[in-house]
């Protein structure tokens, strides 16, 4: 008889290609998602020792971190960004693989675009170089970021080396209360289990909460799992995922679609596996999160405060908030609501998706951005784009005062020209509010989508339900 | 790939927590198609004032350690991007080992891949090793990696323990895709099973 297993369990255990007597397994890898700024270290080192990409057929590049997001047909104006970007297309076509190219619809961020095109499917192992790629665990796929090197490695053998995780589950039960969103859900995990409880675990999302979500929503939870140092997120697939997955480009087609849901439905969690570590939340408690420092731990309510260092025992985390606070031009005790901003960001892997401009659009409807802040909606692929403006969307944000852009990661990173000041402050719908992740100097809060448009309507962070 | 067998050296003390990949080397450096050049650009923020000009409080622009090999650093070290430029850029200024109580994950394994050599450490043995290396130029540790061995600077021994394979590619210098394609036939197994099993 066969043990139970967990979703994560099933899937290692279906790509295993050999195992070392010290537990390291080779793993097969499905499908690898590419692109400009981790790769060209790894086709150099194809090209150095006369190595092949193994499968192109199972490879997909796209420039998406150095791309501008405003008018492309001029070219990139950054000559090292421009560097890049026309590195990644000289690989692309030397080894064949296939690129959407920066003028072509399908361009996008690369964790949109997988998703997007029925690339990423359930049951499969999808890496790219690039720590976000947990958010295709959506699927109920294992995937995660890896490093330059292995890029090159996944290219030329299309395996890993890699030892397993350990087996986690986080539970939210109940249904979201009205006006919670899936940022708010993935940012309160992570207040609770810290930038480093998930380290070296695959992740499970279960519960009533999550199970209700869509797939954008299960992309925006797992996107963020990183960020709670787990490698892996994932959710069992089910009838959201089938029916988000029917008639992508990539997807399975005619005989092969049956077949593959029949096998993507035992893909979960038999009754009885053992998890190394449960997590239990409570639904009714969640409140829309924002974060105060440089760590997506660093997260409050946002009726909440900026915290007191004074009120940590652990003397490394209280240099920490010390640092922090002071790194964000913050006093402990000063309502959350009360914090002016510069910037609002409304996209990035995290929040970029249809189903996040229409929650934006929705209040930024028949109001005005407040003077003096500057509010940008960078849509995660040209796909989104065309559908957002067959919806209207860009011209209710246009009219708002909000400026609409091209696809691409834009400033979640800064990598291109789309930058936070030293100095100045943004509420943002990315991942990451590290020190000078937005730019140089600047201070990042992290909303929801909504919470972001309330930001730059009013200036200052805002719940969505204090709009009148 | 280098061998890592034995080094001696300073020991620069970093007693932060949760150093995050962009604060080793933020993403306005990630332009580059090479691996080399980026230890210009290590910790920018820390290290360097507005006008470019060194922070004189920040250890590694410290005489005593600006040719530090080992770094002694906080629990989640490299949290956050899977950018291999963060490992480039230690090793770019010279960095050949980093000792910390914990790792993120992904940053662990880009390490050992470029021959750095990451220690993990309980507190006691990171206190003490703090410590020394807050004495500066004259405390010198030896990290042994066959012996699994730190010798302090007063000749105190610190165990560690590593994974075995970690420890053999990195004393060997070897480089794991040549290592794979030894299997090539294995994967090709693999291939011919799954495309029967799952034909789309
Ligand atoms: S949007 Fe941000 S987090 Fe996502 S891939 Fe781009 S840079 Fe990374």
């Amino acid at each position: 008889m066969s043990e139970a297993k967990t979703l994560y369990d099933k899937i290692w255990d279906a790509h295993i290609v050999d195992e070392q007597d010290d537990g390291t397994c080779l793993v097969y890898i499905d499908r690898h998602l590419v692109h400009e700024v981790t790769s060209p270290q790894a086709f150099e080192g194809l090209r150095n020792s006369g190595r092949k990409v193994r499968r192109t057929d199972l490879t997909l590049a796209v420039a998406d971190h150095n791309v501008p997001t405003t008018d492309r047909s001029a070219g990139i104006e950054d000559e090292e960004s421009r560097i890049q970007v026309e590195a990644l297309e000289k690989n692309c076509a030397e080894f064949d693989v296939e690129l959407y190219s920066m003028d072509d619809i399908r361009q996008g961020i690369c964790h949109v675009v997988g998703p997007e095109q029925g690339f990423t499917l359930p049951g499969t192992t999808l890496v790219c170089g690039d720590s976000h790629t947990a958010t295709h665990g959506a699927f109920g796929s294992m995937s995660f970021g890896i490093g330059t090197s292995e890029v090159e490695h996944v290219l030329a053998t299309q395996t890993l080396l890699l030892t397993k995780c350990r087996n986690m589950r986080v539970t939210v039960n109940g249904a979201l209360p009205l006006g919670i969103t899936a940022k708010d859900l993935i940012l309160a995990v992570i207040g609770k289990i810290g930038t480093a409880g998930g380290t070296g675990a695959a992740i499970e999302f279960a519960g009533e909460a999550f199970q209700s979500l869509s797939m954008e929503g299960r992309m925006t939870v797992c996107n963020m799992t990183i960020e709670g140092g787990a490698r892996v997120g994932m959710f069992a697939p089910d009838e959201t995922t089938f029916e988000y997955l029917k008639g992508r480009p990539k997807s399975p087609k005619g005989g092969a679609w049956e077949m593959a849901v029949e096998y993507w439905k035992t893909l979960k969690t038999d009754e009885g596996a053992v998890f190394d570590e449960e997590i239990v939340m409570q639904a009714a408690d969640i409140k829309p999160q924002v974060t105060w420092g440089t760590s997506p731990e660093d997260v409050t309510t946002i009726d909440g405060q900026v915290p007191n260092p004074a009120d940590e025992s652990d003397e490394n985390r209280r240099n920490k908030m010390e640092r922090s606070l002071e790194y964000m031009d913050l006093e402990a005790g000063t309502p959350m609501k009360d914090i002016k901003i510069d910037t609002a960001f409304i996209g990035s892997c995290t929040n970029s998706r249809l189903e996040d401009m229409r929650a934006a659009a929705a209040v930024a409807k028949g109001r005005k951005v407040a003077d003096g802040v500057r509010a940008l909606v960078v849509p995660g692929s040209g796909l989104i784009k065309e559908l957002a403006e067959q919806e209207g969307l860009d011209q209710i944000f246009i009219e708002a005062g909000f400026e609409w852009r091209e696809a691409g990661c834009s400033m979640c990173l800064a990598m291109n020209a789309d930058k936070l000041a030293p100095g100045e402050r943004s509420a943002s719908t990315s991942n990451r509010n590290f020190e000078g992740r937005q730019g140089p100097g600047g201070r990042t809060h992290l909303v929801s989508p909504a919470m972001a448009a309330a930001a730059a309507i009013t200036g200052h962070l805002t719940d969505v339900s204090d709009l009148d | 790939m280098e061998k890592f067998d034995k080094i001696t050296s300073v020991a620069a003390p970093l007693p932060l927590i949760n150093v995050d990949t962009d604060m080793i080397i933020p993403a306005r450096f990630l332009k580059t198609i090479k691996r080399t050049g980026l230890g210009a650009d290590l910790f920018s923020t820390l290290r360097f004032n507005e006008d470019g000009s060194d922070r004189e409080d920040f250890v590694l622009n410290m005489p005593a350690y600006k040719d530090a090999e080992v770094l002694v650093t906080g629990e989640n070290f490299g949290c956050g991007s899977s950018r291999e430029h963060a490992p480039w850029a230690l090793m770019d200024f010279g960095i050949k080992c980093v000792i910390a109580p914990s790792f993120a994950d992904i940053f662990y394994n880009n390490s050992f891949k470029n021959g750095m050599l990451l220690i993990k450490l309980p507190p006691e043995d990171m206190d003490k090793l703090m410590d020394d290396a807050e004495r500066g130029a004259n405390a010198t540790v030896t990290v042994d990696l066959e012996a699994q061995e730190i010798t302090g600077p007063d000749g105190g021994l610190i165990k560690f323990e590593i994974d075995a394979f970690k420890k053999h590619c990195l004393l060997n210098g070897l480089d794991d895709i040549g290592l794979t394609l030894q299997k090539n036939d294995k994967i090709d197994d693999y291939e011919e099973r799954q495309k029967a099993a799952q034909p789309w």
